[in-house]
């Protein structure tokens, strides 16, 4: 009985516990709430993927009313995937953010900090398992909200400017989408994702298809911080709380990547994507991205500016894979998407035990520090690896696999900026790697600590997840090639 | 030709309230306004949905004696509730604004830059 | 024990040395105690699997399969086995002269120094025993990753600058060039195992050889084939046993190696001659040899001159890999390990000089050889081995590697041979000459004793190898030859 309600219980559970914790008294109470909530939902996705991985679909009727009329939750290997690396991460985050966040946060604020945290995790895990456009577009806007508080919460004033900003872009972006959405219900009738798709074929060469096309890959884009729509993002990620960068960071944008996936090949099929120039768009952003945005990371001062414009250019990497439109190309970008969330995870992590610890993550203020905190830094130099993409971690099946799509379309130009985005990583990575080991401590030096287990040990997971999935890629790879055939990608 | 024009004016009315609103956004440099535009923006939106759910001759969707033809209901279901969107991002924007003017003492984006970027 | 747990043993033995080194660090005599056992086990493994390998064993193993289709695995093939053979009983070797070398210097952070360089050892062992180019690919990027702090040891400005230029190099080349590389081969033939004959045969076509050649024998920069050879004069900030073991031999070994895989498995000597893959690229080869032999003649300090002499020696591997004839393959096989002793005695000597009398140019060192008469001798025994005069092992590689210019009918090529011989005597004499017979106007030899007794010992043990290889050269011989493909 339960089987069968599995993907609703994993939106409602954090739904009705959100507004549970709101009003609890203290601190520790949420936390215990949030944390009991994210691991359930860890423990239903794991086992809601189980049912999905051999390639089966579950659909989950909301209400009883069967689709097309009513909203239908459709869970097949992709949409598993996605859950289950979102529930992850908010597992891995909560201890993580015991200390972090009551050191970041006034005590009276931090049950409404959780709560918000748990609605923040409604909207991603409702866009992981909808399959209903309209629905998308709710569960997108309550990820959003959520985001957009949560980040105000930084310490700094910056905060409340750059949640402000990315409210101003995220909305224009998420009206478009709406926009989109109503172009193409005028023309089909339907919001389901499944009969959207069916409806759609006799039509597609309509210019409100096409426009309604183009609304949806632009609203979404800015989720995603497709080079232009990226300049929410670094100082977003810079004065949110460090728990809500190591969230956000791992999983906003790869929820934005995965429903890009399927409205772009699911919905709308790949034929229609390459008789537009949606691929070639893709492409070249892409490129433009990667470059961009790893030159722009080389110059930054502060860890976690460096760390937000190396989270751009990897989702440009996901773009890439999106725009070569064949199987390899989407398992590419399915395996990045889960691959990038434990490399940013880990390093954002790491980032936010030197901010517990020194109060800042501007390099001044860091020189020599990975001598006293020696496990924080040689997480960082994991992770910073497995951004590189060095063989024994997780990133280099996702550049493995990326190179190997270029090639196979004979593209030797995408191949090359692919490996120049790795050395560009190099030098960025090397930059933070040097500043930590290889300068000598400031004077007087002020005896600082490594940080407390509580934030290294989850970071540590993540460091070991990385390198167990890049020797071990049977959950990433055989899942994300098998979502990539059930899109039905490749000509 | 006038038929075309004058037989599609909800489109146009969305088109004039879509880039108003937009464009409220972007040259507006006052927080509020700028709230105001996406407002405009996002109410356009609404009345795009609305207007092409109407049926001709359509009634009111209520159910009742003696009428057969009624205007799309979903659509008016779907723009409540991107109006409680609207309304939820209105809110949390404006409370934005009033921890800002806290924090800066202004609400005029260029005074803010001015401010974070002089330190 | 079994075929496959030995093989496993092997590889994993520094790895789990490393741990064992971490966790003694209080306690330093049991710490090197640590090393040391664990390079004896380390090489009484390696010997017992190539007693077996001769015997005729097929000794292979699969690990996990990262990628579907591309496993990480383990096969023991002559040439690895000879790597594996030089690789594991120099570091046996090298821990006792580090030991003398790292107290005698005082040197700090001594713990993360032996522990780097366990794994650094694994990881050539690793390499050595590599049964495809993907597992091939991971060692040699850890080598590079764990051999980074090793560089950047003594934490000073010169040391961060000179680890830069070294990883920089090292990471760029193997990320843009060698994966490239590695990836259009897979794209192309499907898969990344190691055969005789090689697997490109039929599936490339022969003007595109050259070019995949190139990107494979640029982006193995440990072959320090230039232009992409400065990495290791800037790798000579690291303290001397490093740079004798793993700059003298892991390091660059593991890069000659790759290229003499690569050009024996991967492409096979057939496609190559028939493609004229390599004509172009014997003279980046050639120029190489010359060129660094040049440099060196010019260099004060000691350790650069050793460094350029490096670069030099190992371009005979590469010649002999891109003659690609079974002759030319067994000289640039032998190479690796004759050079390999010779180059470590120097090494060897160098830190010596720089621990007792504290001196690290040249011009500094008149008569010091009268104060230091064993160190100056190991010296000069390795200088002979260099040039390749009998009775010391290089003759061998350089009789080998010339037959086979010969044999491919380069003339050119052998005169370059010979030149370098003669360079090499110009670069590598004048230092035990002017130890033993220059003339010191300070009086600045008296009050200097010899190199601790852990470092003269080291030195001595190599020394004696250099004249026993020549004498008995054969198990290395017989590995180089059936790797070669021949008789």
């Amino acid at each position: 009985m339960i089987d069968q309600n599995l993907s609703l219980l994993l939106v409602l559970i954090p739904l009705l516990s959100a507004t549970v914790t709101a009003v609890l008294p203290s601190a520790r109470a949420a936390w215990l709430l949030a944390l009991a909530v994210t691991w359930t939902c860890l423990l239903i996705a794991a086992w809601q993927l189980m049912l999905v991985a051999d390639g089966s679909v579950i659909s989950y009727e909301l209400g009883g009313w069967s689709p097309p009329w009513g909203i239908e939750y459709r869970i097949d290997a992709m949409n598993a995937l996605v859950a289950l690396l979102v529930s992850g991460i908010a597992a891995i985050t909560l201890p993580y953010a015991l200390r972090s966040v009551e050191k970041e946060i006034s005590q009276h604020q931090i049950p409404l900090f959780y709560a918000l945290f748990q609605l923040c995790l409604v909207g991603l895990l409702g866009i992981a398992q909808t399959g209903d456009v309209f629905n998308l577009f709710v569960f997108l806007e309550i990820s959003s909200l959520s985001s957009y508080a949560l980040i105000a919460m930084g310490e700094q004033r910056r905060a409340l400017t750059s949640a402000y900003q990315y409210l101003i872009m995220g909305t224009i972006g998420a009206t478009f989408l709406l926009i989109g959405i109503g172009l193409v219900y005028a023309e089909t009738g339907t919001l389901n994702m499944m009969d959207l798709n069916q409806r759609l074929n006799p039509i597609l060469n309509h210019r409100t298809v096409h426009t309604g096309f183009a609304f949806i890959v632009v609203g979404i884009a800015l989720k995603l911080a497709l080079f232009p729509l990226h300049l929410w993002l670094p100082n977003a990620y810079k004065y949110a709380p460090s728990a809500i960068s190591v969230f956000l960071a791992a999983t906003a944008t790869k929820v934005a990547v995965y429903i890009m996936l399927r409205m772009v090949f699911g919905v709308f099929t790949d034929e229609f994507v390459e008789s537009t120039p949606t691929d070639h768009m893709f492409l070249l952003l892409g490129v433009v991205g990667v470059i961009m945005a790893s030159a722009a990371a080389i110059y930054q001062t502060d860890i976690k500016r460096l760390l937000a414009y190396s989270s751009i250019a990897q989702v440009s990497y996901m773009a890439l894979g999106i725009g070569l439109s064949s199987v390899l190309g989407v398992t590419a970008a399915l395996v990045h998407v889960f691959n990038h969330a434990l490399m940013k995870g880990a390093l954002f992590m790491a980032c936010g035990a030197l901010v517990y610890r020194l109060g800042s993550s501007r390099f001044d203020h860091l020189y020599g520090m990975g001598k006293r905190m020696p496990w924080t830094f040689v997480a960082i130099f994991i992770a910073g690896l497995s951004l590189i993409g060095v063989p024994g971690t997780a990133g280099f099946i996702s550049k493995w696999y990326f190179v190997r799509a270029a090639l196979e379309q004979q593209s030797w130009a995408i191949a090359l900026v692919i490996l120049l985005g790795s050395l560009l990583a190099v030098v960025y990575v090397w930059k933070i790697v040097e500043l930590l080991f290889l300068r000598p401590l400031p004077e007087p030096d002020t005896q600082v600590q490594e940080a407390p287990a509580s934030l290294l040990i989850p970071m540590w997971v993540l460091v070991i997840a990385n390198i167990y999935f890049g020797i071990n890629t049977e959950l990433t790879v055989d899942i994300a090639e098998t979502a990539a055939r059930v899109l039905g990608v490749g000509s | 030709m006038i038929d075309y024009i004058l037989g599609h004016y909800n489109y146009w009315i969305v088109i004039f309230l879509m880039m108003s609103g937009f464009y409220t956004v972007i040259s507006r440099g006052n927080l509020i306004k700028k709230i105001a535009g996406i407002n405009i923006f996002q109410t356009s939106v609404f009345l795009l949905y609305i207007s092409i759910g109407y049926v001709t001759d359509g009634t009111p969707p209520i159910i009742a004696k003696g009428y057969s033809i009624y205007a799309n209901p979903l659509p008016h279901v779907l723009i409540l509730t991107a109006i409680v969107v609207g309304v939820s991002t209105t809110a949390l924007g404006l409370a934005l604004v009033v921890r800002i003017k806290d924090a800066y003492g202004t609400i005029e984006e260029d005074e803010i830059h001015d401010q974070d970027h002089s330190l | 024990m079994s075929d496959q747990h030995l093989i496993l043993l092997a590889v994993m033995l520094p790895f789990a040395g490393a741990l064992g080194i971490m966790l003694s660090d209080r306690w330093p005599n049991l710490r090197e105690a640590v090393t040391l056992v664990t390079a004896a086990c380390t090489g009484a493994a390696v010997i017992q699997l190539y007693l077996r390998f001769t015997d005729g064993a097929q000794l292979a193993i699969d690990l996990a399969e990262p990628i579907p289709g591309l496993a990480l695995r383990f096969e023991i093939e002559p040439l690895g086995m000879l790597f594996a053979l030089v690789a594991s009983v120099l570091w046996l070797i090298t821990s006792i002269y580090a030991i003398g070398y790292m107290r005698g210097h005082h040197e700090h952070h001594q713990t993360r120094f032996y522990t780097l360089f366990a794994i650094a050892i694994g990881s050539t062992l690793g390499a050595a025993f590599s049964g495809n180019l993907l597992s091939l690919f991971l060692f040699y990027e850890i080598l590079t990753v764990s051999t980074y702090p090793l560089v950047a040891h003594s934490g000073t400005d010169e040391a961060r600058r000179g680890a830069r230029t070294y990883i920089a190099i090292l990471l760029s080349s193997s990320i843009a060039l060698l994966l490239f590389a590695i990836l259009i081969t897979y794209t192309i033939t499907g898969t990344l195992e190691f055969r005789h004959g090689g697997i490109l045969d039929g599936k490339l076509d022969p003007a595109w050889a050259g070019i995949l050649y190139a990107l494979f024998l640029f982006g193995v920069a440990k072959a320090a084939v230039m232009p992409l050879h400065k990495w290791l004069p800037a790798a000579m900030v690291a303290p001397t046993p490093v740079s004798a073991l793993l700059h003298a031999v892991a390091v660059v070994k593991a890069g000659v190696f790759t290229v003499m895989k690569i050009t024996i498995y991967i492409f096979g000597t057939d496609f190559i001659t028939q493609a004229g893959a390599s004509d172009w690229l014997v003279w980046f080869a050639a120029g190489t040899i010359l060129l660094a032999s040049f440099v060196a003649m010019t260099k004060d300090n000691l350790k650069l001159r050793l460094a350029y002499s490096t670069i030099s020696q190992l371009s005979y591997v590469v010649l002999g890999a891109l003659l690609a004839t079974n002759i030319s393959l067994v000289g640039g096989a032998l190479q690796i390990t004759m050079h390999a002793f010779a180059k470590i005695t120097l090494f060897f000597a160098a830190g010596a000089i720089l621990v007792a009398a504290h001196k690290t140019e040249i011009s500094e060192m008149n008569g010091l050889g009268r104060a230091m008469p064993i160190t100056f001798g190991a010296f000069l025994i390795g200088s002979l081995s260099i040039i390749g005069l009998p009775p010391f092992g290089g003759m061998w590689s350089k009789w080998y590697l010339s037959l086979g210019a010969v044999d491919a009918g380069q003339w050119l090529l052998l005169t370059v041979l010979l030149v370098s011989s003669l360079l090499n005597i110009v670069y590598l004499l004048p230092v035990p000459l002017r130890g033993f017979f220059g003339k010191n106007a300070q009086g600045t030899v008296t009050g200097i004793r010899e190199a601790p007794w852990s470092c003269l010992v080291a030195m001595v043990l190599t020394s004696l190898a250099c004249v026993l290889l020549f004498f008995y050269p054969d198990p290395f011989y017989e590995l180089a030859v059936s790797a070669a493909g021949g008789n």
